[in-house]
C-alpha cells in the first residue's frame, strides 16, 4: 500500500432521474391540468379584487375569529390581491417542476483575470495614450486640473449653506423669562398652586402674548412638567428648594438625553421615566438621573406665584434644555 | 412556418439589425444558474424592493409631503377637529378614504421589513457559506452598502407620516446628529432648516426617500445582480460539481418560470400581509408634538439593534474646556455601529489575510467546515440579538412583568459575555459535525437493524454512504496553518513581528479541524 493520501473520488454528477410527467402521458396531462387550475385561482383572486373595489362600501365591518373586528372591504381587497398574484407564481412554478425540462447541465467557467497578453497590451495602450496626451510632461496643466476641478467640488457645499440658519443662541434660549404664566397644556389656562393636589403632575406652557403663535419649535424647547410632592420631601440645596413653591417642581419635559418628552411619572417611587431609553429622574433630588443612559438631571424652573396667584416663572431655565451639543458648557 | 412564427421573426429581425441582440441572447438564455433553496434569499430582497417602487409610487399619488399646519375634517372620527401637519393628514387621508389606500400602505410597509429581513438573512448565506470569497469581494461591499442604505431609507420611509411616534424616532436622529463634536449643532441646523423640529425635514427626507436613495439602489442592485451574472452563480459541493464548472438549470424556460413565478410568490404573501395584518396604525398615535409620547416607543425591528445599544450605554459625558461630548449617544449610536459595519465590509480582505489564500473560490463552504468563520458569525449574531432583545425591553418587562433595571443589567452584561461564549460553543459543535461526518464516511448509516453474532454479541449493521454522499461530506478543503518564519532565509528578524504573530495565531486557530477521511482510511476499514 502506498503512502500517499488519496482522497476520495469524485463520483461525477448522478444520472438523471425522469420525473412522471416525462415519462407517462396521463401524468402529464394530470399536471397540465393542476398548472391551468392554480392559474384560474388567480383569475377569480382579481374578480374578487374588482368586486370589493366597487361593490363593498369601504365602512363594512365584520367580526372574525383571531382577527376581530375587520373592515370587509380592505380585507377582500387584499385577500383578492393576494390571491391573484400567489396563484400566478404557484402556477409558473408547479408548470416548471412539472413539465419544462429538468436535467441538470455542465457549464465551464473563465477565470476573471484576463490573459497575460491583455494585460500587456492594456498597460501599454494606457502608457501610450496618456503619453500622447503628454500628462507626465505638462505639470502646469496637471496642476491647474487639479486645482479647478478641487474647487468646483466646493460649490455643492457652497450653495447648501442656505439650508438652514446657524444656531446662534437658539439651543441655549427658551420662552421662559422672569415673570412668564405657567398655563395648562391644552387649554392655555393660568394655573394656581391649589388647582394642583399632592401626587398630582400637569404638563404645562409659557402663556403667549396675544399676538404670538406657538410652533411646534415653541413646544419642543419650552414643555414643562409640574409636579406636586409634600414639601417635607424634597432633598434639594437651599437654592433648589427656593425654586419650588409650596411642594410644586417644575421641570423641562425635553429629557436631557435625546429629547423625548419624558412623560411618565411613578407617583409612589417619585419617579420620572423617559420611554424612548428608560432614563429615570428622581424628582425629590432634583431629577437627579437614578437609572438609565442621561448624563445629566432634567433642568428646574423657579417658580413663585404672583400677585394674582398665578404661578410663574421666577427666571429663565439656568440652562439649556434637551439633549447634549458640542457648545454646551455645563 | 406558421403565421405566429412569420410574425416573431419579422420582430425578432427588426430588434436584431438594430441591436445585434440574438448573439447575445443566444449565449444567455441558456446560461446555467445552480438550484439551492437558500439562492433564493436574495430572489425575494430583489422582488421586494420590486414591490416597494410599485406600492411606494402609489402611496405618492396622494401623500403630501409637508409640514405646513391643517385642520383635520376627514373620515376618522377621533381626530376630526385637531390641529396637524399635512403629511399626517394626508396618510390619514390615504388610510381611510382613498379605496386601496391603506392595503398599499400596509403592504409597502411589510414589503420594507421583508426587504430587510431578506437582506439579512442573504447577507448570512453569503457570509457562512464563504460566497464572498475572491472573485466576489466587490459584490460583498455592495451588499454591505446596500443593508446600509436599507436602514436609512426604511427609518426616512416610516417617519414620512410625521405621527407621533415617528416624530419620536426623528428626534433621537437630531439628537445623534447634534451629539457630534464641532460640527454637531450645525449639521442638525442646516438638516432641519434649524431647531428642531422645523418645517424643513418632512419635504426634504421625502426627497431623499423616493428619489435619490431608490435611485442609488437602482443602480447598486444592478452592478451587484451584473456581477453575479458576468461571474457566474456560486455552488455547493456534490457529484461532479468543481471550481471550473458550474451545474444547475439553464435559464430558458425552467429558471426563468421558477425565477418569475417566485416574484409572484413573494408578492403575494406580501399582499396576504398588507390584508390581514395590521402594521403601523398611525391614526392611533396621533399628530406629532414634541412635548407628548406614548409608551413603548419602537422603532422599526432593523433599528431596533441601535436603540437597544442607545438604552444600555452608561452614562457618561464629558465635559472638556466649556465643551460638551456625550458619550452616551457617540459611542451606541456612532461609534460603535461604525465599527461593526466596517469590519463587516472588510471582512472578505481580513479573512484572505489570514488564511493567505488568494484563489478564486467558487464552490461553497459547508459552515461546519470552516469552524472560526462560523463562530465569529455566531458570535457577532449573538451580539446584535442582545442589543436588538435590550431596543425592547420596555416590552418585555411590561409582556413578562420583569423589572426594566434587571433587563438592563442583564443587557450591559450579556453583550460582553455572551458573544464570546457563542463563538466557543460554536467552534466546539462545528468540529463535532466534522467528526461526525468522518464517522459517517468511514463506519456508514445506522441502521438500526440488530445482529446477534453466533457468540451472542449483538452488533449494529451499518451501511456505507453512496460515493456521491461521501465525496460531498469529503470534498472540501483542509488547508494547514501559515508557516510564517520569524527569520528570513539569511536569519534576520523580519519586520512587522507583532503582525506576523498576531497572523499566526490566527491562522493556527483557523486550522483546526477534525480530518477528514481519504481513500486509504476507507480502505483500511475495509481490510478489517
Amino acid at each position: 500500500m502506498s503512502n500517499e493520501i488519496e482522497a476520495i473520488k469524485d463520483p461525477g454528477l448522478p444520472a438523471h432521474v425522469h420525473r412522471k410527467a416525462d415519462t407517462d402521458p396521463v401524468a402529464e396531462k394530470r399536471a397540465e391540468r393542476q398548472v391551468a387550475i392554480l392559474f384560474l385561482i388567480s383569475a377569480l383572486g382579481t374578480l374578487l379584487f374588482i368586486f370589493a373595489y366597487y361593490f363593498i362600501a369601504d365602512d363594512v365591518f365584520v367580526f372574525l375569529p383571531v382577527m376581530g373586528n375587520t373592515n370587509a372591504h380592505q380585507l377582500l381587497l387584499g385577500l383578492g390581491l393576494a390571491i391573484a398574484l400567489f396563484f400566478i407564481g404557484a402556477a409558473a412554478i408547479h408548470w416548471a417542476k412539472t413539465l419544462m425540462p429538468d436535467e441538470e447541465v455542465i457549464a465551464m467557467r473563465h477565470t476573471m483575470r484576463s490573459d497575460d497578453e491583455d494585460r500587456e497590451n492594456f498597460v501599454a495602450t494606457v502608457k501610450e495614450r496618456s503619453a500622447a496626451a503628454g500628462l507626465g510632461r505638462r505639470s502646469l496643466i496637471k496642476r491647474s486640473m487639479g486645482l479647478s476641478l478641487g474647487l468646483i467640488g466646493l460649490s455643492p457645499l457652497v450653495l447648501l449653506r442656505d439650508l438652514g440658519p446657524l444656531p446662534k443662541d437658539d439651543l441655549t434660549k427658551t420662552s421662559w423669562m422672569a415673570g412668564t404664566r405657567l398655563v395648562t397644556d391644552p387649554g392655555d389656562r393660568p394655573i394656581r398652586p391649589e388647582d394642583l393636589e399632592i401626587g398630582a403632575v400637569a404638563q404645562v406652557l409659557p402663556k403667549l402674548r396675544p399676538d404670538q403663535k406657538r410652533t411646534l419649535n415653541d413646544i419642543g424647547k419650552d414643555a414643562v412638567l409640574l409636579i406636586r410632592i409634600r414639601p417635607e420631601e424634597f432633598q434639594l440645596s437651599a437654592e433648589r428648594l427656593s425654586w419650588t413653591y409650596d411642594g410644586i417642581i417644575a421641570f423641562s419635559k425635553i429629557c436631557s438625553h435625546m429629547g423625548c418628552a419624558v412623560a411618565l411619572y411613578e407617583q409612589t417611587t417619585k419617579h420620572l421615566l423617559c420611554p424612548c431609553h428608560q432614563s429615570t429622574f428622581d424628582v425629590p433630588r432634583a431629577a437627579k438621573v437614578i437609572f438609565g443612559p442621561a448624563a445629566r438631571p432634567l433642568p428646574q424652573l423657579a417658580i413663585t406665584v404672583d400677585a394674582e396667584g398665578y404661578l410663574i416663572a421666577q427666571k429663565p431655565f439656568n440652562e439649556p434644555v434637551g439633549p447634549s451639543f458640542w457648545e454646551r458648557s455645563s | 412556418m406558421t403565421a405566429r412564427e412569420r410574425v416573431a421573426g419579422t420582430v425578432a429581425n427588426y430588434v436584431d439589425e438594430r441591436t445585434g441582440a440574438a448573439k447575445w441572447a443566444k449565449k444567455n438564455l441558456t446560461k446555467v444558474f445552480p438550484d439551492h433553496w437558500s439562492f433564493l434569499l436574495g430572489e425575494v430582497a430583489l422582488y421586494s424592493f420590486i414591490i416597494l417602487l410599485l406600492s411606494g409610487t402609489f402611496l405618492t399619488f396622494w401623500f403630501d409631503p409637508s409640514q405646513r399646519e391643517v385642520l383635520y375634517e376627514g373620515s376618522y372620527e377621533p381626530l376630526n377637529g385637531l390641529h396637524m401637519s399635512a403629511a399626517y393628514a394626508s396618510t390619514l387621508h390615504i388610510s381611510f378614504e382613498v379605496r386601496g389606500g391603506l392595503l398599499m400602505r400596509q403592504i409597502h410597509h411589510w414589503a420594507a421589513l421583508i426587504f430587510m429581513a431578506a437582506i439579512v438573512v442573504h447577507l448570512m448565506r453569503v457570509y457562512f457559506t464563504g460566497a464572498f470569497r475572491k472573485p466576489r469581494e466587490f459584490n460583498w461591499i455592495i451588499g454591505v452598502g446596500l443593508l446600509t442604505l436599507g436602514i436609512v431609507e426604511g427609518f426616512l420611509g416610516y417617519s414620512l407620516p410625521d405621527d407621533l411616534l415617528s416624530g419620536t424616532g426623528i428626534r433621537i436622529a437630531e439628537a445623534i446628529i447634534q451629539a457630534l463634536p464641532v460640527v454637531g449643532t450645525y449639521i442638525a441646523f442646516f438638516a432641519f432648516g434649524g431647531a428642531f423640529p422645523g418645517e424643513a425635514f418632512i419635504p426634504r427626507i421625502f426627497t431623499v426617500h423616493v428619489l435619490l436613495l431608490p435611485g442609488i439602489f437602482l443602480a447598486l442592485i444592478t452592478v451587484h445582480l451584473m456581477l453575479v451574472w458576468y461571474q457566474k452563480h456560486t455552488q455547493w459541493p456534490g457529484p461532479g460539481r468543481t471550481e471550473k464548472n458550474v451545474v444547475g438549470y439553464p435559464l430558458m424556460p425552467a429558471y426563468m418560470a421558477k425565477a418569475g413565478g417566485f416574484f409572484f410568490i413573494v408578492f403575494g404573501v406580501t399582499a396576504f400581509l398588507g390584508a390581514v395584518a395590521s402594521i403601523n396604525p398611525i391614526w392611533l398615535y396621533g399628530p406629532y408634538n414634541p412635548g407628548q409620547i406614548s409608551a413603548g416607543s419602537q422603532p422599526d425591528w432593523y433599528m431596533g439593534w441601535l436603540d437597544g445599544l442607545v438604552r444600555m450605554a452608561p452614562p457618561l459625558e464629558l465635559h472638556l474646556l466649556g465643551h460638551t461630548i456625550p458619550l452616551n449617544i457617540l459611542i451606541p449610536g456612532l461609534i460603535v455601529p461604525g465599527i461593526l459595519f466596517t469590519g463587516l465590509a472588510l471582512y472578505p480582505f481580513i479573512e484572505s489575510w489570514i488564511t493567505g489564500d488568494k484563489r478564486e473560490h467558487h464552490l461553497l463552504d459547508r459552515p461546519r467546515n470552516v469552524p472560526n468563520r462560523t463562530a465569529l458569525g455566531v458570535m457577532s449574531l449573538t451580539f446584535m440579538l442582545v442589543a436588538l432583545l435590550n431596543g425592547g425591553n420596555d416590552i418585555i418587562a411590561t409582556t413578562f412583568h420583569l423589572g426594566i433595571n434587571q433587563i438592563m443589567w442583564f443587557s450591559r452584561i450579556a453583550i460582553f459575555v455572551l458573544p464570546p461564549i457563542a463563538f466557543v460553543v460554536t467552534k466546539r459543535i462545528c468540529l463535532s459535525l466534522q467528526r461526525a461526518d468522518r464517522e459517517l464516511v468511514l463506519h456508514g448509516r445506522e441502521t438500526g437493524r440488530l445482529l446477534m453474532l453466533p457468540h451472542g454479541e449483538f452488533v449494529e449493521v451499518h451501511e456505507p454512504i453512496s460515493p456521491e454522499l461521501a465525496w460531498k461530506l469529503t470534498a472540501h478543503e483542509q488547508a494547514p496553518a501559515l508557516a510564517l518564519e520569524d527569520v528570513d532565509a539569511r536569519g534576520v528578524r523580519r519586520a512587522g513581528g507583532l503582525k506576523n504573530k498576531l497572523r499566526k495565531r490566527i491562522s493556527a486557530a483557523n486550522a483546526e479541524s477534525i480530518a477528514k477521511p481519504t481513500a486509504n482510511d476507507l480502505k483500511e476499514i475495509e481490510h478489517h
